[in-house]
């Protein structure tokens, strides 16, 4: 009963797809790039060196590879989203 | 010893002259002697918010030259007893004045005023390092959009870095039904994301754009919303508390019918 007035009732206000929510979302993105002051061609420098360092160990979709900035309430985390394709062989390290 | 504070944004056109004027209006007829100062040199506007468009005869840039005396150059508002503009200068540009000039400029006015109220012009550049410069305090003006929030970031984080710490925010232009409908980033929206102290709201109001169009501070009309919510900002400057106006619960059959029932 409450369920169905609820839904009666609540506006679309908290809806994850109202445009306030689309807003509030794409600027807090900027902002932590904005406040980390990181630069584009940084961020496309990192990408380049994670493909060269990945793609020794294993096979990756470097198209799809993505690498962004995100933050919780006290911390900000790069988020690297790598879609690997296959397994390399790593040969075992000489210095073990 | 009176109070500097400037009245900032980074983005243009979301109110900085208009809120200046309301506040000088609004700190004038709490019985204080306030000087608006416009520091948006080659792009004077806030002689024409106020209605003193016609009494310009020195300006800023004529001070700092030396070419008048500072009292020369600042117009007493014949309506309204205790406000003051110095105005900008129309024909020079953004260097024409130094921080330098600005700082000494308002410990000349701080002598003479309760509050000195400084008009930032937009941008990061020259003219906001000049309307800074002198400045105790800071107000920032933003209204409910990803470019203005993102620019007041930006702003506050260079406020920041001149040691003007403990700013406080404006949030002009809000509209009520579009915030009801999930449509507009709602004043928690904005204060969680800035992290920074609310001054006042402003409701997004045709009386502005009328007032404005005569050349009267809409904090002088009595009947308005955002005359109300103008009167209140001056208010909480002097440092009275001032409850904010519920804007969000005006009204809405629903809205009652849920509060009844104790759904939020």
């Amino acid at each position: 009963m409450l369920d169905f007035l609820n839904r009666i009732f609540r506006k679309d206000a908290n809806s994850s797809s109202s445009s306030k929510n689309v807003a509030k979302e794409r600027l807090r993105l900027v902002l932590v790039h904005d406040r980390a002051n990181v630069s584009p061609e940084l961020i496309n420098n990192l990408k380049t060196d994670l493909i060269a360092v990945i793609s020794k160990y294993m096979e990756i979709d470097e198209a799809a590879l993505e690498v962004n900035l995100d933050s919780n309430e006290s911390q900000v985390a790069l988020v690297a989203n790598i879609p690997v394709k296959r397994m390399k062989h790593v040969p075992k390290s000489s210095t073990d | 010893m009176g109070e500097v504070i400037v009245v900032t944004s980074g983005k243009g056109g979301v109110g900085k002259t208009t809120t200046t004027a309301n506040i000088g209006a609004g700190l004038a007829t709490l019985g204080h002697k306030v000087v608006l100062l416009d520091a948006d040199i080659g792009l004077r506007n806030l002689d024409v918010v106020l209605g003193l468009e016609n009494r310009i005869v020195y300006d800023i840039v004529d001070v700092t030259q030396g070419n008048c005396r500072l009292r020369q150059a600042i117009i007493k508002d014949k309506r309204l007893e205790g406000l003051h503009l110095l105005p900008a200068a129309q024909t020079k540009d953004k260097t024409a004045v130094s921080p330098e000039q600005m700082q000494e400029l308002c410990v000349e006015l701080k002598k003479e005023f309760d509050y000195i109220i400084i008009d930032c012009p937009a941008g990061i550049e020259q003219g906001f390092k000049n309307a800074i410069a002198g400045a105790q305090k800071a107000i920032v003006v933003t209204t409910p959009e990803v470019s203005a929030v993102r620019d007041a970031d930006r702003i506050i984080g260079l406020l920041e870095a001149a040691e003007l710490r403990d700013s406080k925010l404006i949030i002009n232009r809000l509209r009520v039904r579009m915030v009801k409908a999930g449509d507009m980033m709602s004043i928690d929206d904005i204060i969680e994301i800035l992290a920074i102290d609310l001054l006042g709201v402003v409701p997004d109001d045709d009386q502005v754009v009328i007032s404005t169009n005569k050349g009267e501070p809409v904090v002088l009309d009595e009947k308005s919303i955002s005359g109300q919510a103008y009167r209140n900002i001056s208010k909480r400057i002097t440092g009275e508390e001032v409850p904010f106006i519920d804007l969000q619960s005006e009204g809405g059959f629903f809205k009652t019918l849920r509060r009844m029932i104790g759904l939020k």
